[in-house]
């Protein structure tokens, strides 16, 4: 740090010269020393969004059910009979890079509180995780501790965690990404919101004292890139206390039950500062704060650190004054401390006092509306060109070939991840993690939610429309593979920074491709998350746009798995497409010219899965993706316990045919006597039988080319390969 | 009427009434602070959770809460108690069981479906049970530690010991029987669309209390 200490405090906090020369034409002077540290974190990427908001603005967020589009703490949509549901997803990727037990557990929790903030419920956490390959001893640290993290945080308040991917690659050696989303329930006339109302209403902090820990985390860790003196930056990283989450989760609703909370926000990134100015901007009102009675860990913190601390487990909460006295009751009843620490006043002002004297004064929405937008560089990369087979050898041992994919860590079993986090709790997991989407009760109605997070981020290197399109439609697959209808999405676009090279342009084309592919489905983006910069001076990430789609099942009970179900069942596949290696996860890099997903075919797939799972047609149905057909087979097979033997139709190489990825493809089962009325469902969509279900084999007929691997062979490869990985 | 106790951090306070209802039984919460049991209590449930966080030892805080001092004469007069997870944990720590939890083998949490066989049929909670059970395990701390010779063990785990209890134990009693304690959540397998219902065999003995 020493060489910044030269710099004027203005850029040591990361504004720019023409930023903080604006901040006196917003409110009339130069600003005091902590308001110049609250605009710094307020305008900081991670806060305000201020070199993606423009782009973002072509999501669809709009739609039938949408009661809460972005903005808010969370996005909700309603599920029928007066119950909606809330989402969210978001990064904690830098402070993971740095601490990551600590980064991903407090991830979660700052996911969980967005979900808290709307007066819902939590019911499953999902999380999307990238990191190094794993003969990175760093990556294996980075890997082995943010899964022990997530664990810790998500088990310890019993909120499960359902699902989520995991995939490893040299181009998140330097900068992994940890996202994680929350699903939560509420009665849809009892939602909260963050919008402060009532002058004179009291303001309450619920939750932790407030620390040094975490000051200044949004503008250090999460808007710039990282280098080697990273080691400086550990103090910036928040801890996280579980036990104090689960007691505020209980309080909260205990309080909203009760109907004795007019506003509720999350205490997250530039805690009080962004929290409160985000209340009375929302508002239209302003807030006067008494640092003073802010309940404190070290007596003599600054203003400053008091506005800025991102310590955890805060809740911030407007309550009439009527209430004030039965509110900190209960909150002492569930042993939390609770402070009233100031007022709800007219005026828009964002006043904080210190001792008596006035330390802020600002207009609360030149913090959060008068953030400044910048215009990315829009600078199109080259367009790709298709691979050339000849540039791929052609492997002498197919079998092996196989074997060897479902021991790759990206492909194999992720069952020593989520052995290690509580996905039951709550008694409402109906679908568990490993297949192609979690499904969970929604409680007191006969419905349940289906749940999955996906990027396709090497073909959005490629192609970024096409990725973009890719990423939705995989999420959608998976949830109609499950039986479940797409309803909505949070997306969280992990991103190189975007100011250099063609990135603003491939962030520009994957929020093209996504919204076209969201469009025809009808899923409207209801929140989201933005994380640049995730690059070093060696490496830049794959452009990851990660989505979190939701979909509803009407009768929980006829939800479809992945796993074969009896021997003799016939096995079909749905949808077209030619497979190929472009960008495929048996490449293993990002190379070649992946197909742009056909819109209207993928709808057409995907309409067809929900129809006949809502029929009851199916007996299994597993999406073709990373590893193509041979590792989906492979899956259903070996999540069954039993075989499979089918034949497929010859392409231009054997590889290909068996590993090649794109086009929308599942792999579905029936009985024997439903296939009829399958085919005559099938509509538009390509459906065609290419085997049966049993044995102890899973084995493929190419022409007069056979493969096979035995059921245990393919087991130990899938299951062993994590562990071994990590030494375990 | 089944009471299930909530200390701070319980976690499966929830699930585990809607078990106890599903088995024909009327539930309640006991809360942590209060002295006494609700009234009309024939049978305690001690659910799963993190229990003050883990905070010294799993079970450790919550076995000195004042709420315990009820569930001790309750255990003494003779009535039921089921403490699943950190229920068995607060158990073991407030004595009323044998043994103590130790960290699981892997040092890590472990969530997974586990096959259980019933070891003793004479317990009022396996009088009626099936001779095997198939219910989820979720904890970090369920190895089971003690003297099988002396102690009333009531489940094992069939085939792999996932944990790493001595003996493949997976659940005990006292010696009368009336107080049990398990590591697998048996409120988790009460409903076929969750996978099994074998735990209701543990609900419908409460119910019967």
């Amino acid at each position: 740090m020493s060489a910044e200490s030269t710099l004027p405090l203005h850029r040591q906090l990361g504004l720019t010269n023409d930023e903080f020369a604006h901040i006196p034409t917003l409110i009339g002077r130069a600003p005091s020393d902590p308001e110049l540290v609250m605009f710094s974190l307020m305008w900081s990427e991670h806060c305000s969004y201020k070199h993606s908001r423009p782009l973002l603005k072509r999501f669809p967020v709009t739609g039938k059910g949408v009661l809460q589009g972005p903005g808010e703490n969370a996005g909700a949509v309603d599920v029928g009979d007066g119950w909606a549901i809330c989402l969210k997803i978001e990064s904690h990727n830098h402070p993971s890079a740095v601490e990551p037990f600590e980064g991903a557990a407090t991830g979660v929790g700052g996911i969980v509180r967005d979900i808290l903030a709307m007066g819902s419920r939590p019911i499953a956490l999902l999380n999307s995780l990238r990191f190094g390959e794993l003969t990175s001893r760093r990556s294996r640290h980075l890997f082995s501790r943010a899964v022990a993290g997530i664990g810790h945080y998500g088990n310890c308040i019993g909120v499960p965690t359902v699902g989520g991917e995991v995939m490893f690659d040299a181009r998140y050696e330097d900068s992994c990404l940890v996202n994680a989303m929350c699903v939560g329930v509420v009665r849809a006339d009892r939602m909260l919101r963050a919008a402060a109302k009532g002058v004179g209403n009291p303001l309450v902090l619920i939750g932790n004292r407030t620390g040094r820990d975490g000051i200044g985390g949004a503008s250090v860790l999460a808007s710039a890139e990282l280098s080697d003196d990273d080691a400086d930056k550990r103090p910036s990283v928040q801890v996280g206390d579980p036990f104090t989450e689960r007691k505020l989760i209980d309080c909260c609703l205990d309080l909203a039950d009760a109907d004795l909370l007019v506003s509720l926000q999350d205490l997250g990134a530039a805690g009080l500062t962004s929290a409160a100015s985000e209340m009375a901007a929302k508002g239209g009102l302003g807030l006067d704060i008494e640092l003073d009675r802010v309940p404190l860990r070290e007596a003599d913190m600054a203003p400053a650190e008091i506005l800025v601390s991102e310590s955890q487990e805060r809740m911030l909460a407007v309550v009439a004054s009527a209430d004030l006295d039965e509110v900190i009751a209960r909150c002492r009843r569930w042993d939390l401390d609770a402070t009233a620490i100031g007022v709800v006043t007219d005026g828009g002002r964002f006043v904080a006092r210190c001792r008596g004297e006035i330390v802020v004064d600002l207009p609360a929405s030149a913090l959060t509306d008068d953030a400044p937008t910048y215009a990315v560089p829009i600078a199109p990369a080259l367009a790709p060109t298709p691979l050339d087979l000849a540039d791929v050898p052609e492997p002498a041992d197919l079998a092996a070939a196989w074997r060897g994919l479902l021991g790759r860590p990206s492909i194999a079993s992720k069952r020593w991840v989520w052995q290690q986090y509580d996905h039951l709790v709550g008694a409402g997991t109906i679908r568990r993690p490993g297949g192609d989407a979690a499904v969970v009760r929604i409680p007191e109605t006969p419905r349940a939610l289906a749940l999955t997070t996906d990027s396709a981020e090497m073909h959005c290197e490629l192609d970024p429309r096409g990725g973009g399109r890719a990423t939705v439609f995989e999420a959608a697959r998976n949830l109609a593979c499950v039986g479940a209808r797409p309803l909505a999405a949070s997306d969280c676009l992990n991103f190189p920074n975007p100011e250099k090279g063609s990135t603003g342009w491939r962030l520009q084309q994957v929020i093209e491709g996504m919204s076209e592919a969201l469009e025809a489905l009808k899923v409207p983006v209801v929140s989201g998350n933005v994380s640049l910069y995730n690059e070093s001076p060696e490496r830049m990430i794959y452009p990851t746009p990660v989505v979190g789609m939701v979909g509803l099942l009407e009768r929980a009970e006829a939800s479809v798995g992945q796993a074969f179900r009896t021997a003799g069942d016939l096995v079909l596949i749905a949808g077209g497409g030619a497979p190929r290696l472009d960008a495929s996860a048996y490449l293993g890099r990002a190379d070649g010219a992946p197909a742009m997903p056909d819109v209207a075919a993928e709808v057409a797939l995907i309409d067809f899965l929900i129809g006949a799972a809502e029929a009851g047609l199916l007996e299994s149905a597993h999406d073709v993706s990373a590893g193509g057909i041979a590792v989906t087979l492979a899956e259903s097979a070996l999540a069954a316990d039993i075989g499979v033997s089918v034949a497929l139709t010859q392409g231009r190489r054997a590889d290909e045919d068996l590993f090649g990825e794109g086009g929308g493809r599942v792999v579905v089962t029936c009985r024997p006597d439903a296939e009829a009325a399958l085919m005559s469902r099938a509509g538009g969509v390509p459906l065609a039988r290419v085997g049966t279900v049993g044995g102890a084999r899973v084995e493929v007929q190419l022409g007069a080319t056979h493969v096979h691997l035995e059921l245990g062979d393919a087991r130990v490869a899938y299951e062993s390969a994590i562990p071994e990985a990590l030494g375990r | 009427m089944v009471a299930v106790v909530r200390f701070p951090g319980t976690l499966d306070h929830d699930s585990a009434a809607r078990a106890a209802r599903a088995a024909g039984s009327e539930a309640t919460y006991a809360w942590y602070a209060d002295s006494e049991l609700p009234a009309g209590t024939r049978a305690v449930v001690l659910p799963g959770g993190f229990s003050y966080g883990d905070h010294l030892r799993p079970g450790a805080i919550a076995s000195r809460a004042p709420i315990m001092a009820a569930v001790r004469r309750h255990a003494e007069a003779g009535g039921l108690v089921l403490g699943i997870c950190n229920g068995f944990q607060v158990l073991c720590e407030a004595g009323l069981l044998p043994g103590a939890l130790r960290p699981n083998a892997s040092l890590s949490f472990v969530c997974r479906q586990a096959e259980l066989e019933v070891a003793d049929t004479e317990t009022p909670f396996t009088r009626k049970a099936p001779a095997t059970l198939s219910i989820p395990i979720k904890n970090h701390d369920g190895a089971w530690f003690g003297d099988p010779a002396t102690a009333r063990i009531v489940l094992r785990y069939k085939g792999e010991n996932p944990l790493g209890a001595v003996d493949a134990v997976a659940g005990v009693a006292n010696a009368a029987g009336n107080v049990m304690g398990l590591m697998p959540h048996p409120e988790e397998a009460c409903d076929p669309l969750l996978g099994s219902t074998d735990g209701l065999a543990l609900f419908r003995a409460l119910a019967a209390a």
